[in-house]
C-alpha cells in the first residue's frame, strides 16, 4: 500500500507487536494469541482467518482496545493502547474506531438514528449534525426507511446493518469487523463488504475476521491464524483446511 | 453451442449486425469469453443455413444484418426452457492434472495443489475487485433509471466466477485433507509394522488405488 503518486508506503493505522493474550495462569492457562506480528496501513483491507478459537475475536478485541493484552502492544495510529488513560482510549475508540460486533450491541431504548448519532454525540458533535450523519450513514446501508424505529421493531439483518452504520459514522480510520454479514443474505453481505472496501479504498484500514473464502476474496491481503499464531500472511495456504485444523501435520 | 443461443437471444431483441452482435454479446459477458469476429460470421452462416435467422435488406456479409425468424424463436425458447446439460461434463485440466499428478514419481501433489490454490484465491480476488467496481457503478446511476441489463448481466456473469473458484478452493482443500489423512494412516501403518515414524516424511504421495484403504 502507498500513497497515490508516491513510493512512500502509507501509515500504519494498526500495529500489533509481538501481541499475547491468556486467561487464567498455571497449568489451567489458555492461550488465545501467542506473539501474533501485524500492521494494517491506511487504506489496507485484511481478512483474518483461522478455526474456532484460533484467536480472531481475541485479536479484533485487542484491537480495538475491548480488552487487554497480556504480553506485547497494540498501536493504534501510533499510540500504544496500554499507555493511554482510561478516559483518552475511550475517546480514540468512539473517534477512530469502528468496531463491528458478531452480536449487534444496540442499545434497546434507542432508535436506529439515535444508536448511530450516540457515539458521535459523545464525542462533541452537535446533535443536529449527529443526525444528519446517523440518516446518511443508515441511507448508504439502504436502511433509510428504520431511522426511527427500535431495535426490537426491525429484523435481525436490518439490525446488524444499523450496527454497521454506527461503526462507519464519521471519519474512523481503523475499521474492525467480527464476522459482519452473520445474520445477512449473499446480496446483503455483498453490500456489506463492499461498503468495507470502498472505506478501505478512501483510507481506512479495516480488518475483517470471516471463516468465507469468498469474504476474505474482498481483502487485500489475508492472515491466517491457528492456535493463537499467525501461519500464513497471504492468502496463499489453504483456506478450509487451516480452518478445520485438518491441514495441520 | 453457447454462442450459437447467444447471438440467437441477442437477435430476439431485433435484427443486428455481426459487428452489433460481437459488442453486445462482450458487453453482458464482460470480456469473460473474448468473441473474434470470424467466430461471429461463421455461427451466424450456421445459423442462417438452419433456418434460424435470415438476412434483412441488401448489403455484402460484412454489412448484412440479420434478423431471427419464427423458427429461430421457437428453437431459442425451448433453449431457455431446458437445463444446461451437466451430465456430459466437459474435461477439466485440473481435475486431469491431479488425477495424473496421483502416483507420478517425483511429482509433489500438495504442492501442485497449493500451487493452484495460490492461483485461484488470487484470481477470486480479481474478480471481486471487479465485482466491487461494478457494483459501484451502479451505486452511481440516478436513483430514476433502471439498472443496465449489461451490467446486471455482467455481474451474475462475475458472480458465476466467484462461487465456482470458490467451489474449486474447497475441492483443494478437501484434497488435500484427504492426502493428509491417507498420509497419517500410512505413518500409522508404518509405526505398527516397527518402522520409523514417518512424521517427518515429505509430503505424501499417496497411493489411492481403489479400494487400498479397505
Amino acid at each position: 500500500m502507498s500513497h497515490p503518486g508516491t513510493d512512500e508506503p502509507a501509515a500504519a493505522v494498526l500495529e500489533l507487536r509481538e501481541l499475547s493474550r491468556t486467561h487464567g495462569t498455571g497449568p489451567a492457562a489458555v492461550h488465545a494469541l501467542r506473539g501474533v506480528h501485524m500492521t494494517v496501513r491506511a487504506g489496507e483491507f485484511v481478512a483474518v482467518m483461522g478455526p474456532s478459537g484460533s484467536g480472531k475475536s481475541t485479536l479484533l478485541t485487542l484491537a480495538g482496545g475491548l480488552d487487554t493484552a497480556t504480553g506485547g502492544e497494540v498501536l493504534v495510529e501510533g499510540q500504544a493502547l496500554g499507555q493511554l488513560k482510561r478516559a483518552q482510549l475511550a475517546k480514540l475508540r468512539r473517534t477512530s474506531i469502528g468496531y463491528v460486533f458478531q452480536d449487534y450491541n444496540l442499545i434497546p431504548a434507542l432508535t436506529a438514528a439515535e444508536n448511530i448519532a450516540l457515539p458521535r454525540e459523545l464525542d462533541g458533535v452537535r446533535q443536529r449534525t449527529a443526525r444528519r450523519e446517523a440518516l446518511a450513514a443508515l441511507e448508504e446501508m439502504g436502511l433509510a426507511e428504520v431511522a426511527d424505529r427500535f431495535p426490537d421493531e426491525i429484523s435481525g439483518g436490518q439490525q446488524q446493518r444499523v450496527a454497521i452504520a454506527r461503526a462507519l459514522v464519521g471519519d474512523r480510520r481503523l475499521l474492525l469487523a467480527d464476522e459482519p454479514t452473520g445474520a445477512l443474505d449473499t446480496e446483503t453481505s455483498d453490500a456489506v463488504l463492499a461498503l468495507l472496501r470502498r472505506r478501505s479504498d478512501q483510507g481506512a484500514a479495516v480488518v475483517l475476521v470471516t471463516h468465507e473464502t469468498r469474504f476474505a476474496a474482498w481483502a487485500d491481503r489475508v492472515v491466517f491464524l491457528r492456535d493463537g499464531t499467525v501461519v500464513d500472511e497471504s492468502a496463499a495456504s489453504s483456506a478450509e483446511s487451516l480452518l478445520t485444523g485438518e491441514g495441520a501435520r | 453451442m453457447s454462442i450459437r443461443f447467444g447471438l440467437l437471444a441477442l437477435l430476439d431483441q431485433g435484427p443486428r449486425y455481426g459487428s452489433q452482435l460481437r459488442a453486445e454479446f462482450e458487453s453482458r459477458t464482460g470480456t469473460t469469453w473474448p468473441l473474434n469476429i470470424g467466430q461471429v460470421y461463421t455461427t451466424l452462416g450456421r445459423l442462417e443455413r438452419d433456418g434460424l435467422i435470415r438476412p434483412e435488406g441488401g448489403g455484402d456479409a460484412k454489412q448484412q444484418l440479420y434478423a431471427i425468424t419464427e423458427e429461430g424463436r421457437r428453437s431459442l425458447v425451448e433453449w431457455f426452457d431446458s437445463p444446461v446439460d451437466r451430465t456430459q461434463p466437459s474435461r477439466d485440466e485440473l481435475a486431469i492434472k491431479l488425477a495424473m499428478a496421483v502416483g507420478t514419481p517425483g511429482v509433489d501433489l500438495r504442492e501442485v495443489i497449493q500451487r493452484q490454490r495460490r492461483h485461484t484465491l488470487s484470481a477470486m480476488r480479481d474478480y471481486t475487485r471487479l465485482k466491487a467496481d461494478a457494483m459501484n457503478a451502479d451505486r452511481s446511476r440516478p436513483e430514476s433509471a433502471d439498472s443496465d441489463p449489461d451490467d446486471v448481466a455482467w455481474l451474475l456473469v462475475l458472480e458465476q466466477l466467484i462461487f465456482y473458484a470458490e467451489a474449486e478452493v474447497r475441492w483443494l482443500d478437501h484434497c488435500e485433507a484427504r492426502l493428509v489423512r491417507l498420509a497419517a494412516q500410512r505413518a500409522e501403518r508404518g509405526g505398527r509394522a516397527g518402522g520409523p515414524p514417518a512424521a517427518d516424511e515429505a509430503p505424501p504421495r499417496p497411493v489411492a488405488r481403489k479400494g487400498a484403504s479397505s
